[in-house]
């Protein structure tokens, strides 16, 4: 039966009453009109859905609803807004890191998960880092570049 | 039927979405209607208002039939207009195809967006300042010589007289044919084709503003999920859906013939009922696809097989002391887009309105139109970015899923996404090929003579076939459709033959085409078609050919070819990676060039390969890869630089991992661990020198990389280790294997 579930998302108290086995990426595009986290495989192995949840990048297609009640949730859009963009948003414009943009939203919150554990990580570092992240425009060299700009705090 | 009217901010702010209709009846280009002054797609498509509109807002939209795919050509479109508009870039509104108000390019396919489309902007936008110039003199009484033109504004040289574009916007100045005869501006001033430009789109994509198909809201939507057959050919022999209907959230169930479909109030109860669905139906699945083991021979003596020599030249040469013979095989290769494919459709205005993300609003909208039954004049489309295609995926498939849904659905709005075993189970594939090349070489080092033949089935099953409806919902119908008899392209595109007739000049070459019109695997387009495997079989041979006459690869091929552009990138991307002729490996350490140019005709590109093979495991690293293109005329050197890496990228992912998997029942590649590409710690770094020639007509790029990738590292391969790999993907296995032969 669906039930009233209370999620933090991006600094806000959101209601939602759905099934609590409901992967969050549907909540969170279809209730709460959240589009940056994508769907990509529903398998936990691409990385387009990627959110913040306590403080961890989570693959949203695979995280039920219930089991992120009472932790922050942080999605693309909450990292920075028009006027105050995030360092990872102002690099990825910077260097123009993608092509077609559909796995953005994994890299750039994977990328903000790094950065928040390790402010200075090394190339092999951010490499790491993205592995599970799939990208299929070939982008990845601009990508990696985005977020040591970033990471440095090149981003203009 | 349903009379929803939408407003555009329904639509969601970035998706473009509706705009107030002019009228313009859609025309058919004519493809080969090129020749003559006038750019092919303006001649198609004459009415100047169709292109272009100024706006007493200070805005000017720019009606392009090329869609964007994520390769940043409307930037590109965007930069052409403004320059020759004299126009700040801001001012530039670029409106996503819509078969109601834009004109019709056909397909974006074919590294053709800048070349063809980009001619026929360029030439409208000139067309366009000149009539607006003219009526500004008429209006201050000056002769058009008098004025100057500066971001819309209209002067003369004291500045007394003015006017501005936003002034004359009301007096209809597009409302006539183009005549194509108004001369662009000179390349030398150009300000802004040339410069890097930041792409429209990327804002939007970093901030996570809904921007893609999947990502629109409509009032009403609900949502759609398919449940294919399990195999190609299997038949649906129960489907007991009572439970199913009765799920929550669930508000229909479809079924027409073996083609099954649900709809629900939510995304994720479509997909359970999808599950549910799939579980409910008992299919029959006969064998049908051949042992994938030996699937290169089984192609080749596939009854009716149409061979053509494409392309031959005889002359006077000296004998051959030497013959080298070899084959290469392509398998099957998957667009695998990162989102699986979208479609949304429902009845708007009394048509059938469907947003998708194919490369061909105008042809989809036909065989929508035929396999619905529906008028023609009553189907919509309208174009919305979906993920990176490649290529024909199952974004027109899933249009026409959501289009059937919908219309079972008394035409509500249905936003239907395949999963991720719907997009690698269905959609079509790049054909497996086979290449074969004998060379004979003169006493002197010369390649005398050049004999090659390509296998393939088509690259080509697109809608928009007038012999048959290219759309997979469309042939499970109780009522089948027939799909489209499958026909080659003739050269210099081509499909399986594209890039087979090298550039190089042999005195005696014969090029012969074996088209097969069989598919046992559903095929058409991937991104270069027939040019990757050629180029890869081409520039492979070329090495081995430079190898039995002892020859320096560069200098081997520089010897054959005159072509002074495709001596420069060759040269280019040589000096660029510091290539030096007669270098020895140690074992593990190699490089490798190869060369091509794009369908023959469009942007020239070398490539060096610096890689790296572990000799015990057999995994090859490509650790590096310098390229040098020739594009002519550079538009946004920026977009053209990450259009040759990410080629190089997905290029080299193709060469080194993978291969559609299946089984003699169906297909086995399912998900990421069916199908693995390169990963970041597996990416090579890329580095582009981009020869531009700015008094020269652009060149497509966008596919121009691929093919020499591949050779490249094969040579780079052969390089390190003594071992020849002609068969791709070069798994451990392989490479092992090769190099145990020695």
């Amino acid at each position: 039966m669906p039930q009233s579930y209370q999620l933090r998302v991006n600094g806000e108290v959101r209601d939602v009453t759905v099934e609590g086995e409901t992967p969050l990426l549907y909540v969170l595009r279809n209730d709460l009109e959240l589009s940056g986290a994508k769907f990509g495989c529903g398998l936990s192995q691409c990385g387009a859905c990627t959110v913040i949840a306590g403080g961890t990048a989570v693959r949203s297609c695979s995280t039920p609803v219930r089991s992120v009640e009472g932790r922050d949730i942080t999605t693309l859009e909450g990292i920075g807004s028009e006027t105050k963009p995030h360092a990872l948003q102002v690099a990825f414009i910077e260097e123009q890191a993608m092509q077609c943009g559909y796995c953005i939203n994994g890299m750039i919150m994977t990328a903000k998960a790094l950065l928040d554990r390790t402010p200075h990580p090394t190339e092999v570092q951010v490499r790491e880092a993205l592995a599970g992240n799939l990208c299929r425009c070939g982008s990845h060299n601009r990508i990696v570049r985005a977020v040591l700009r970033a990471s440095k705090g090149d981003a203009k | 039927m349903n009379h929803i009217s939408l407003t555009r901010r329904q639509f969601g702010s970035a998706l473009g979405g509706l705009v107030v209709m002019f009228g313009i009846a859609p025309r058919i280009v004519a493809a080969a209607e090129a020749g003559g002054p006038i750019p092919a797609m303006l001649a198609a498509n004459k009415r100047l208002d169709g292109w272009l509109k100024v706006d007493s807002q200070g805005q000017v939209s720019v009606y392009t039939g090329r869609v964007e795919l994520g390769q940043g050509n409307t930037t590109a479109l965007g930069q052409i207009v403004a320059e020759e508009m004299d126009i700040n870039f801001l001012r530039i509104r670029m409106i996503p195809v819509d078969t109601s108000i834009s004109p019709n390019e056909g397909v974006t396919a074919g590294s053709n967006s800048i070349e063809a489309g980009g001619s026929a902007l360029r030439a409208a936008a000139a067309e366009a300042r000149a009539i607006l110039i003219q009526r500004a003199a008429e209006r201050l009484g000056v002769t058009p010589a008098e004025l100057i033109v500066d971001d819309g504004l209209i002067f003369n040289k004291d500045g007394a007289k003015r006017t501005s574009y936003w002034e004359l916007a009301d007096s209809q100045p597009f409302a006539r044919e183009a005549t194509g005869t108004v001369p662009a501006k000179p390349a030398k001033e150009h300000k802004l084709v040339g410069k890097p430009a930041q792409r429209i789109d990327i804002p939007d994509k970093v901030m996570g503003r809904p921007i893609f198909i999947q990502d629109m809201r409509l009032p009403g939507m609900v949502f759609g999920r398919v449940v294919r057959p399990l195999s190609y050919n299997a038949q649906l022999a129960r489907l007991d859906d009572a439970a199913v209907r009765k799920m929550p959230g669930v508000l229909s169930v479809v079924r027409d013939g073996r083609f099954i479909g649900v709809v629900a109030e939510r995304e994720e109860q479509a997909i359970a009922a999808r599950e549910a669905l799939a579980k409910a139906a008992t299919w029959r699945t006969p064998e049908g696809l051949p042992d994938p083991g030996t699937v290169h021979e089984f192609l080749k003596t596939r009854p009716d097989i149409d061979t053509k020599t494409v392309n031959e030249k005889t002359g006077a040469a000296a004998p051959a002391a030497k013959t080298v013979e070899a084959t290469y095989r392509k398998p099957y290769l998957a667009h695998a887009s990162i989102g699986p494919s979208c479609g949304v459709a429902g009845l708007v205005d009394d048509l059938l309105t469907v947003w998708s993300h194919t490369q061909g609003p105008f042809p989809l909208r036909s065989d929508i139109a035929r396999a619905t039954g529906i008028p023609l004049e009553k189907v919509r489309v309208i174009h919305a970015q979906g993920s990176g295609c490649y290529g024909h995926n199952g974004a027109d498939d899933a249009a026409l899923d959501a289009a059937l849904l919908s219309l079972n659905s008394n035409g509500r709005i249905v936003k239907l996404q395949w999963m991720r075993d719907d997009e690698f189970g269905w959609e079509p594939f790049g054909s497996a090929m086979t290449m074969s090349a004998r060379a004979g070489l003169s006493a002197d080092g010369s390649i005398v003579d050049w004999q090659y033949d390509v296998w393939s089935c088509t690259h080509n099953m697109r809608p928009g076939n007038q012999r048959g409806v290219n759309l997979l919902a469309a042939w499970h119908l109780e009522k089948p459709f027939e799909r489209a008899t499958p026909a080659e392209q003739p050269l210099p595109a081509g499909g399986g033959d594209r890039n087979a007739v090298p550039l190089y000049d042999f005195p005696n070459q014969r090029i012969v085409d074996h088209f097969i019109p069989d598919m046992p695997l559903r095929v058409s387009a991937l991104r270069t078609l027939g040019g990757f495997g050629n180029v890869f079989a081409l520039e492979s041979f070329m090495d081995e050919v430079a190898d039995a006459a002892g020859a320096d690869p560069v200098a081997f091929r520089l010897k054959h070819l005159k072509d002074e552009r495709g001596r420069a990138v060759l040269t280019a991307a040589a000096e660029k990676a510091g290539w030096k002729p007669g270098v020895k490996s140690e074992g593990s350490r190699g490089r490798g060039l190869a060369f091509s140019r794009y369908e023959t005709t469009k942007s020239y590109v070398a490539v060096v390969a610096d890689v790296v093979v572990d000799r015990a495991s057999g995994i090859v690293r490509v650790e590096r890869v310098t390229a040098a293109v020739d594009a002519g005329q550079t538009i946004n050197p920026d977009g053209l630089k990450n259009q040759i890496e990410g080629g190089i990228i997905q290029g080299t992912s193709w060469t080194l991992k993978e291969q559609v998997g299946f089984d003699k029942q169906r297909i086995t590649s399912r998900d990421w661990v069916g199908y693995p590409i390169l990963t970041f710690p597996e990416v090579p770094a890329v580095d582009v020198v981009v020869i531009d020639r700015p008094e020269l007509p652009s060149l497509g790029a966008g596919e121009a990389s691929q093919g020499p990738i591949a050779a490249a590292i094969a040579n780079a391969i052969r390089h390190a280790t003594g071992a020849r790999l002609r068969d791709i993907p070069f798994t451990p296995e392989r490479v092992k294997a090769a190099i145990a032969r020695g």
